[in-house]
């Protein structure tokens, strides 16, 4: 389904007349399948954001294609509704003048849902993410972190998506919550069939919820292993990122 | 013996009246590490900073703090200022606002150290030197000419650490010091805070919402909750048999999200439960 070719970045340094360049990626290929949750680990710096806007095509990457069925994720068209992403700030995700209704309602509009359709679409959303009703009317600043991405959940699974990216969803929730929002989105892997692009630093999340993981390190991917085999990992770096685990 | 003795501690908004902290005690042993645990809003943040005097003017506070025997709450300011860095430090989430932006990090440096101590610029440096080398931090000199935004927030939180090893108090207030890092540096600041704890003997206050780090530190854990403690005790007791079913709801939060890896990691560091 998504496919990753020998995909590479680099970005002008600070500075105004620099004229160096930073390499972010380099030579990056992977693979993820229908319905597959591929978890993506690094450290911070280690370009694994960067990559989840490249697959998103709000950036262009330098060399080396991604294809989404077999398109060109630069093409809008071609993945218009079908991948969606829910990031890490939360306080920056939803419009602060758009009330939950409004946010959602953009993303119906998007396939093409109006009236009374889409006013049942959004009451059956914002159930199966845990929020009631009595939410729809209110500003995201009214909420707490956790609901807040519960609606931007709401809002990614609202155009009913092959393919979510989630760039660290989790990682600026307190440790409960992060556990709720964990159970919801397996819950709704389940149900949609979606595949995921888990983003993250945290180990423990990402065998929880992942199928597959890949750990990148300074642009590179260093080794791709089935969670279950992730104890026989071999390259270095990857074994000094499971000794750091906090159990 | 208790380094630091709070008793009903209660904060509240002086504006709307509006209670944050209501009756909180707890006490700190002289070289034991007391982690207070919550989610947000729990008030962990606002008794650390009522410790330090530091809530903005805004917000009361009633209570006694003994430090040393001391009460804290009915020192002069300047007294208090005094007290802050020498004798209880504050380590806090956000690296990159602890710090002044507009000068390198050494100025900032020696500055807090010149006012404690009256040492030479050159005693400074030297300390401070290898301080920082001691946390894994090369080339001292080359950071201490950076701007804080030149940093990583691991690196900046060493370099707090490093501050905190020269100035040697016997307090030492974590909040939160590894929330904004990624697992590798968070993992590395949590090697160093024990390491300090180890070299000076301190007592501190470790405050974390993420249960993990707290049983690798803590040696007590105060669970907040809406402002109250609902349960305090050693740390291995509140993660094998606490009593409060609000404790019981984060330790078993904290199981399910770890149980999967500890599972397909071999069961080789289960976590006991």
């Amino acid at each position: 389904m998504l496919k990753v070719e020998g995909v590479a970045k680099a970005y002008k340094k600070a500075g105004l007349f620099s004229r160096e360049r930073e390499q972010v990626l380099a030579d990056i290929h992977f693979a993820c399948d229908y319905g597959e949750c591929l978890g993506i680990i690094g450290e911070s710096g280690s370009g694994k954001s960067t990559l989840g806007r490249l697959v998103l095509g709000i950036e262009q990457p330098d060399r080396g294609s991604i294809l989404f069925e077999g398109e060109s994720v630069t093409k809008r068209r071609g993945r218009a509704g079908k991948i969606s992403a829910v990031f890490q700030d939360y306080t920056s995700s939803i419009n602060p003048f758009y009330t939950v209704e409004a946010a959602i309602m953009e993303s119906l509009r998007l396939i093409g849902m109006g009236g009374q359709e889409a006013s049942d679409k959004l009451d059956f959303l914002l159930d199966q993410v845990g929020l009631d009703r009595s939410y729809r009317q209110k500003h995201p600043h009214e909420l707490s972190g956790g609901e807040v991405q519960r609606v931007c959940i709401a809002r990614a699974v609202a155009t009913n998506p092959t393919c979510i990216v989630l760039d660290e969803a989790i990682s600026s929730l307190d440790g409960s919550v992060q556990m709720q929002v964990l159970q919801l989105l397996k819950q709704l892997g389940q149900t949609y069939r979606m595949s995921y692009l888990f983003i993250t630093h945290d180990l423990q999340a990402a065998a929880y919820l992942c199928d597959r993981v890949m750990i990148v390190h300074r642009g590179r991917v260093v080794e791709t292993v089935a969670v279950e085999q992730l104890k026989d990992v071999q390259s270095a770096y990857a074994r000094k990122l499971l000794g750091m685990v906090m159990l | 013996m208790a380094v630091l003795e709070v008793a009903d501690l209660q904060i509240w908004d002086s504006g709307t009246n509006q209670c944050l902290v209501a009756g909180s005690s707890f006490q700190v042993k002289a070289g034991s590490c007391l982690a207070i645990v919550g989610e947000s809003g729990s008030g962990k943040s606002l008794t650390c900073k009522a410790i330090m005097r530091l809530n903005d003017s805004g917000l009361r506070q009633s209570g006694e703090i003994r430090f040393k025997g001391e009460n804290l709450l009915a020192l002069s300011e300047k007294e208090m200022r005094q007290k802050r860095g020498k004798q209880i430090c504050l380590i806090v989430q956000n690296g990159m606002r602890a710090f002044d932006p507009s000068c390198v990090v050494g100025v900032h440096l020696l500055e807090t150290i010149a006012t404690h101590f009256d040492w030479g610029r050159d005693e400074i440096t030297t300390r401070l030197t290898a301080a920082m080398e001691s946390v894994m931090l090369r080339n001292p000199r080359e950071i201490m000419n950076k701007y804080p935004h030149q940093l990583s927030g691991g690196m900046l939180q060493r370099i707090m650490i490093a501050l905190a090893l020269v100035l040697a108090p016997d307090l030492i207030i974590a909040d939160e010091p590894t929330t904004a890092l990624d697992a590798v540096s968070a993992f590395e600041v949590v090697e160093q805070l024990m390491a300090l704890r180890q070299n000076t003997g301190c007592a501190m206050i470790f405050v974390s919402h993420d249960l993990g780090v707290v049983k690798k530190i803590a040696d007590e854990v105060l669970v907040m909750k809406e402002g109250a403690v609902v349960e305090s005790g050693a740390a291995h007791q509140i993660f094998s048999k606490a009593r409060h079913e609000y404790t019981r709801y984060l330790v078993s939060n904290k199981l399910a999200l770890s149980q999967r890896f500890s599972q397909v990691m071999g069961g080789v560091d289960v976590a006991e439960g």
